[in-house]
């Protein structure tokens, strides 16, 4: 199988950000950035697959420079190659947009599968991979937990709301959303780290693939979120601080 | 283009309270509009759901009815939104967040040559459209442009429906028959199955500590273990902690887990990630320890701790035992 990972490089989890002075986006200055969490998960699903039916692992990434340091750690832990779509007005461009540029990159490869996370961490549009779907006329299922392929094409579990979970029969060539933790994650190893600096990285730029970058919907300020209710921070030392939750449990809240 | 759509979402022949928050959305930005509001039902025995609708202070409802709309596929509902979009021309369209309209509305807004504004959470003057970024650190204020159908999802719990929403008369219903052969539907779903039987039942749990992805390694799970049981509290957690197998994918407060009222909800090293949020806000009492004071998480609660949790449960536990001596 002929497996495409559509990844994302996003800020580092706990990473501290700020509005810039723009008032537009982040200010991504001291910024670390690592690979969207969803993305791992679906780049370990692809390289089950390949382990269990042979095939190719091509990871696919839109975005400035930056990129190429969570393209190389994908290719660390185990894919064969990537495309890398040198962007720098990624943030310019809205959800449609950006699939125009990953479905007209994946298109040149036809793919049997296209994977991708469900939903990145800085945005959280959650968009991305049903648009891809779309744009290459592919049948497509969002929230994936586990991906069995068959005789007819591929068997996946689907994760529903409230812990509620369905199978779901589709042909290939299809597009996956892959939700987080159906499988464990693998680390790099060593050997894979040597491997990756081998590998081939495709830089095909923007403005070769031709696609309409005109947005419809546009980021137009970021602001900080109000509070939903007055928090009463309780101040001091651990202790002191654990003494006083424990009066407001006591005699506010009472549950002790 | 003038109207709004609204897209009401059943799950087995009832009507999902956030379809009920997607109308009160659409009522908030019809004051700025002047736009008249139409419901959607989709399926193919939509009469009784359509009657209820009806009973709403909307313009009309109309029934997209179709027998290959029996069960959701991503196909046929797309299909279907696509026609009646293109023939009821609305300026908005309104759909509930979920994970069935995550599934399809952006393949139906791209076939539209839109992009939905997905997960909102406030409309304001303009109309401009809030959602959350950063896992909820920031809000992004969003525009449409452009001369079609603007598409947006509501988030869970972010409109509040009012108790005098009921209408004096009932709105007038039609049928729309959307044109779809069965080749066109390439995916075959399976009935919805529960995941593990069920044995910790959360949602009737008075008082609840609640894990995250702060606890850092799953051997520090005692640490929180303990101020559970000095409680006399469920242990939760929050998906990170699940997905990596260190607790039962049963403890799992959020959307894909459980939803929790408790009167005490004691959050532990985890952020406040929306999709943990609309699990747990509508607790009596919400309590957070975090290390990082900008954690959603301190949005919602009433008191929090800020601070390094490995010092500060230690201590909590040992206090909450020394007062229930």
């Amino acid at each position: 199988m002929k497996i495409i990972v559509a990844i994302k490089q996003v800020p580092e989890r706990d990473a501290q950000v700020r509005i810039d002075a723009s008032g537009k986006w982040i200010d991504e200055a001291d910024l670390q950035f690592a690979l969207n969490e969803s993305d791992a998960y679906a780049l370990e699903e692809a390289l089950q697959l390949k382990e269990k039916h042979g095939g190719e692992v091509i990871v696919l990434s839109a975005g400035p420079e930056r990129i190429g340091q969570t393209i190389r750690e994908a290719l660390a832990k185990g894919a064969d190659r990537a495309i890398n779509i040198a962007c720098d007005d990624l943030g310019s461009r809205d959800a449609l947009g950006v699939a125009r540029l990953l479905a007209a990159a994946a298109k040149q490869e036809s793919p049997d599968l296209l994977l991708t996370g469900l939903q990145s961490e800085d945005l959280g549009l959650g968009q991305t991979g049903v648009i891809l779907a779309e744009l290459l006329g592919l049948p497509h299922a969002s929230l994936i937990l586990h991906v069995e392929k068959t005789d007819a094409g591929l068997n996946v579990k689907r994760e529903l709301e409230e812990g509620w979970f369905q199978q779901i029969e589709m042909p290939l060539p299809a597009v996956l959303t892959i939700q987080s933790g159906g499988n464990k994650l693998r680390y790099a190893t060593l050997m894979g780290i040597k491997r990756a600096k081998m590998k081939e990285v495709r830089q095909v730029s923007a403005s070769e693939l031709g696609v309409d970058a005109t947005p419809v919907v546009m980021l137009d300020r970021v602001t900080l979120p109000q509070k939903q209710k007055s928090t009463q921070i309780l101040p001091g030392s651990p202790k002191e601080a654990a003494a006083a939750l424990v009066e407001k449990l006591k005699f506010e809240v009472r549950v002790l | 283009m003038s109207g709004i759509l609204v897209v009401i979402e059943q799950r087995d022949g009832r009507i999902a309270r956030i379809s009920w928050e997607g109308v009160a959305a659409a009522q908030r930005l019809a004051a700025q509009t002047g736009d008249a509001i139409s419901a959607v039902v989709i399926g193919s025995n939509t009469e009784n759901l359509a009657a209820e609708v009806a009973t709403r202070p909307i313009a009309k409802v109309i029934r997209v009815e179709h027998p290959l709309l029996a069960h959701y596929t991503a196909d046929g509902f797309t299909l279907a939104l696509q026609q009646l979009l293109q023939t009821e021309g609305p300026a908005y369209a309104v759909l509930p967040h979920t994970y069935q309209v995550r599934d399809y509305a952006p393949a139906l807004a791209a076939r539209l040559g839109e992009v939905l504004i997905s997960d909102v959470v406030d409309i304001g003057d303009g109309p401009v459209f809030t959602r959350q970024l950063m896992q909820g650190r920031l809000n992004g204020v969003y525009k449409h442009s452009g001369n079609g159908a603007c598409l947006v999802s509501v988030q869970a719990g972010a409109f509040r429906v009012e108790a005098s929403d009921a209408a004096a008369t009932s709105a007038a219903i039609s049928v729309f028959t959307p044109t779809i052969d069965a080749a066109q539907i390439r995916t075959k779903p399976g009935e919805p199955f529960r995941g593990s039987s069920q044995t910790v039942d959360l949602g009737s749990a008075q008082l609840i500590v609640s894990v995250g992805r702060g606890i850092k390694e799953a051997e520090n799970l005692p640490l929180v273990q303990d101020l559970a049981t000095a409680l006399g509290a469920e242990l939760a957690a929050s998906r990170p902690i699940c997905d990596n197998g260190w607790l039962p994918m049963e403890r799992q407060v959020g959307s894909s887990g459980q939803t929790v009222a408790p009167k005490l909800y004691l959050a532990v090293g985890i952020s406040g990630a929306i999709q943990h949020l609309v699990g747990m806000k509508g607790s009596q009492c919400i309590v957070a320890i975090n290390k990082d004071a900008d954690a959603p998480i301190f949005e919602v609660a009433d008191y929090g701790i800020v601070g390094d949790l490995f010092e500060v449960v230690p201590e909590l536990t040992a206090a909450i035992k020394a007062a229930r001596q």
